[in-house]
C-alpha cells in the first residue's frame, strides 16, 4: 500500500536514532514552531558563525515519525553548510512537499531529505514534514537580524 | 428488545460501509464519536425534501414554504420526544453543539438581561472541567473574559474520572454555571450529573450538559436528568452536519437574552428597537438550517426504531469486546475507564513508542481501519495524563466485533512496522 513507500526505511532509521536531538549553547536564535492540527511542536536553535557558516542545529520536540524524523535529516544536511546552500535545501524540500507527489525532486540539492518524497502524496502530513524547515528558515532569518 | 438487535440488518441501512476503499480494502469505521455514517432512511428523507418540498420556513404564503414549514417543525417534535422534553418549544435548533454551548454562554453578562441568574461580573464564577471538548472550554473563557468572571474546573482522577472529592469547595454560591460532558469523548466515561446537580442546586447555580457523546449512544431523558441546559449535534446521530439543538427549560429560555439577531427572531422592528419571537424561535436568527433539521428529525426516528436501548447494549458488548481485546496489545495503555460501569463506546489508548499519527495512517491505508488520532480537541485533557495525543476508537449501532477484531490485527502491523 501506499503509506508503505511513506515510511521509508531512512526516515524510520532517523524516528528511532535521531540525529543532532538536543538543544545546545551556543545559539543565535531559537524559535518554537507547533503544528496546532495534530500537536506537534518543535524547539530549534541555530548556531551561524563567521562566513555565514551554519554550525549548529539543535532541536528538541515531539511528534509523529515524520516530523521527527525531518528535524533529524535537517540536523545532517544544514550543519557545516552555508546559509544560502541550506537555504536553497528548503526551497527545495517545499516544493517537493507541496507538490502533491508530482514534483520531480532534485536529489542533488536534498540529498537524504528525498526520502520523504512519499509525504507529498499524502496532504495530512505535509505539515509534519515540514514543521522543522519552516522552523529552520524562521531561525535562520532572526539570527540575522 | 436487544435479542431483536440485528447488526446485519442495520449495516444495510448504511450504503457507505459496503463500499470499498481504494485498493480493494473494505472500509473498517471507527469513527463515530467524531461524525457518525447517514441511513438510507435520513438520506432519502432530505433528498425529497429538497426535491420535492423545499421552500424557506415560517414566512413564505405558499404550499411549499407551508410544506418546508411543517417538515421543520416536526422535525422539532421529534428531537423534543427523542430527548423527553416536556415542550416542543424547549428545543431550540442550532449549527452545532458548539453553538448551542455558546449560546448559552452569551446569556451571560449581557447587558440586554434582566434575570439575575444571567448577570456575571468579577467574583462569579463558572466551573466546567478538565476533561471537556474545546467547545465546553473556550466559550466559558471567553465569557470570563467578557465579565471579569473567574473560570475554575473539576481536574480528572488517574482512571479518568470527574474529581468530586472537591466539590462542595469548587461549586458554591459564587457559581454561576456548571458546565461539564455528559460523556467524554475521550476516555468515554460517563459523568455522576445527581451528584454535581445536586451540589449546583445547592449552590444555586445552573448546568449545563455536553451531551454530545450521549445522546446518540443511549436514552437520554433531559426532564429525568433534571438539568437546565443540554446540548447536542446532528451529526453524531446518524445525522446530517449542520443541524445541532440546544435544549433548555421554558421559563429559562423565556428569560435569556437573545443571542444572534435577525429574520425569524423577532416579533416586531423599529429603527431604534425590537421585541423578540418567543423561544425557540427567538433563538433562530435568519433562514435556518431547513434540511438539515428534517434530516436529524429522521435520524431520532431511525435511532428509536431500532431502540435507544438495545442500541446501548449493543455498543456495550462492542466497548467489552474493544477493552478484552485491545488490553492484550503489547505496548497498549487505554487512556480512561478500563471497565464498563459508567462508560459509553469511545475508547483512547496510546502505543508505547509510537505516535498516534503513525498509527492512524497504517491502519488507515494498509487496514481501512478509520481511527481518529490527536488531541480529539480536548488538549487540556492530553496534557492532564502527560500525553501529545492518543488513537481513539468510537463505536456505533452498525459496528460488529469483527471490526475490533480488525483494528486489534492493524495495531499489532503497525508495532512491527515501528519495531
Amino acid at each position: 500500500m501506499i503509506a508503505e513507500s511513506m515510511y521509508q526505511e531512512l526516515i524510520l532509521e532517523h524516528y528511532k536514532h535521531p540525529q543532532g536531538r538536543g538543544l545546545r549553547d551556543p545559539f543565535d536564535a531559537e524559535v518554537h514552531h507547533v503544528n496546532p492540527t495534530c500537536g506537534d511542536e518543535i524547539t530549534m536553535r541555530v548556531r551561524v558563525g563567521d562566513g555565514g557558516k551554519v554550525e549548529d542545529v539543535s532541536y528538541d520536540g515531539q511528534g509523529c515519525s515524520i516530523s521527527q524524523a525531518a528535524a533529524s535529516v535537517l540536523h545532517e544536511l544544514t550543519t557545516g553548510s552555508t546559509v544560502p546552500e541550506t537555504l536553497a535545501v528548503v526551497e527545495e524540500f517545499t516544493r517537493l512537499m507541496q507538490g502533491r507527489g508530482q514534483v520531480d525532486p532534485d536529489e542533488d540539492v536534498l540529498g537524504d531529505a528525498v526520502a520523504f518524497a512519499g509525504v507529498a502524496k499524502f496532504p495530512a502530513r505535509v505539515k509534519c514534514a515540514l514543521l522543522a524547515w519552516m522552523a529552520y528558515k524562521d531561525a535562520v532569518v532572526r539570527s540575522a537580524s | 428488545m436487544s435479542t431483536a438487535f440485528d447488526v446485519e440488518r442495520i449495516r444495510k441501512d448504511f450504503p457507505v460501509l459496503s463500499r470499498e476503499l481504494p485498493g480493494g480494502r473494505p472500509l473498517i469505521y471507527l469513527d463515530s464519536g467524531n461524525s457518525s455514517q447517514k441511513p438510507v432512511q435520513v438520506i432519502e428523507v432530505m433528498r425529497e425534501h429538497l426535491a420535492m418540498h423545499y421552500g424557506n420556513v415560517g414566512r413564505a404564503m405558499h404550499v411549499l414554504g407551508a410544506e418546508s414549514t411543517e417538515a421543520y417543525e416536526a422535525a422539532r417534535d421529534k428531537v423534543a420526544s427523542f430527548v423527553g422534553a416536556p415542550s416542543r418549544d424547549e428545543i431550540v435548533f442550532t449549527k452545532n453543539a458548539s453553538e448551542a454551548l455558546n449560546l448559552v454562554a452569551y446569556a451571560f453578562g449581557n447587558p440586554v438581561n434582566e434575570d439575575p441568574r444571567f448577570m456575571m461580573g468579577p467574583g462569579d464564577e463558572i466551573v466546567i472541567s478538565e476533561m471537556e471538548h474545546h467547545s465546553n472550554i473556550v466559550p466559558w473563557q471567553l465569557l470570563a473574559r467578557r465579565t471579569g468572571a473567574t473560570l475554575r474546573w473539576f481536574s480528572v482522577t488517574d482512571e479518568g474520572r470527574l474529581d468530586l472529592s472537591n466539590l462542595d469547595e469548587l461549586v458554591t454560591e459564587r457559581t454561576k454555571i456548571v458546565s461539564i460532558a455528559h460523556q467524554s469523548n475521550v476516555l468515554g466515561t460517563v459523568n455522576p450529573v445527581a451528584r454535581v446537580l445536586a451540589r449546583a442546586r445547592q449552590a444555586g447555580a445552573l448546568l449545563m450538559l455536553d451531551a454530545s457523546q450521549s445522546v446518540p449512544h443511549k436514552p437520554v431523558d433531559v426532564a429525568a436528568l433534571g438539568v437546565d441546559f443540554v446540548a447536542f449535534t446532528g451529526h453524531k446521530a446518524a445525522g446530517p452536519s449542520g443541524i445541532g439543538v440546544l435544549w433548555a427549560r421554558a421559563e429559562l429560555l423565556e428569560a435569556m437574552p437573545p443571542f444572534l439577531g435577525g429574520g425569524e427572531m423577532i416579533e416586531a422592528v423599529w429603527m431604534d428597537r425590537s421585541t423578540y419571537a418567543p423561544a425557540p424561535h427567538k433563538f433562530e436568527a435568519g433562514t435556518p438550517p431547513i434540511v438539515e433539521a428534517i434530516g436529524l428529525g429522521a435520524a431520532v426516528e431511525y435511532l428509536s426504531s431500532i431502540g435507544m436501548d438495545a442500541i446501548a447494549a449493543h455498543e456495550r458488548e462492542l466497548t467489552r469486546h474493544a477493552l478484552e481485546a485491545l488490553g492484550e496489545v503489547p505496548g497498549l495503555k487505554v487512556v480512561g475507564p478500563t471497565g464498563l460501569e459508567d462508560r459509553g463506546g469511545t475508547v483512547s489508548f496510546t502505543l508505547e513508542g509510537i505516535h498516534p499519527h503513525d498509527v492512524g495512517q497504517i491502519l488507515d491505508d494498509e487496514f481501512g481501519v478509520a481511527v481518529r488520532v490527536g488531541h480529539h480537541c480536548a488538549r487540556p485533557l492530553h496534557l492532564r495524563f502527560g500525553i501529545p495525543a492518543t488513537t481513539r476508537a468510537s463505536f456505533y449501532l452498525y459496528n460488529t466485533p469483527a471490526e475490533i477484531d480488525a483494528l486489534v490485527r492493524g495495531l499489532h502491523h503497525v508495532r512491527k512496522v515501528f519495531a
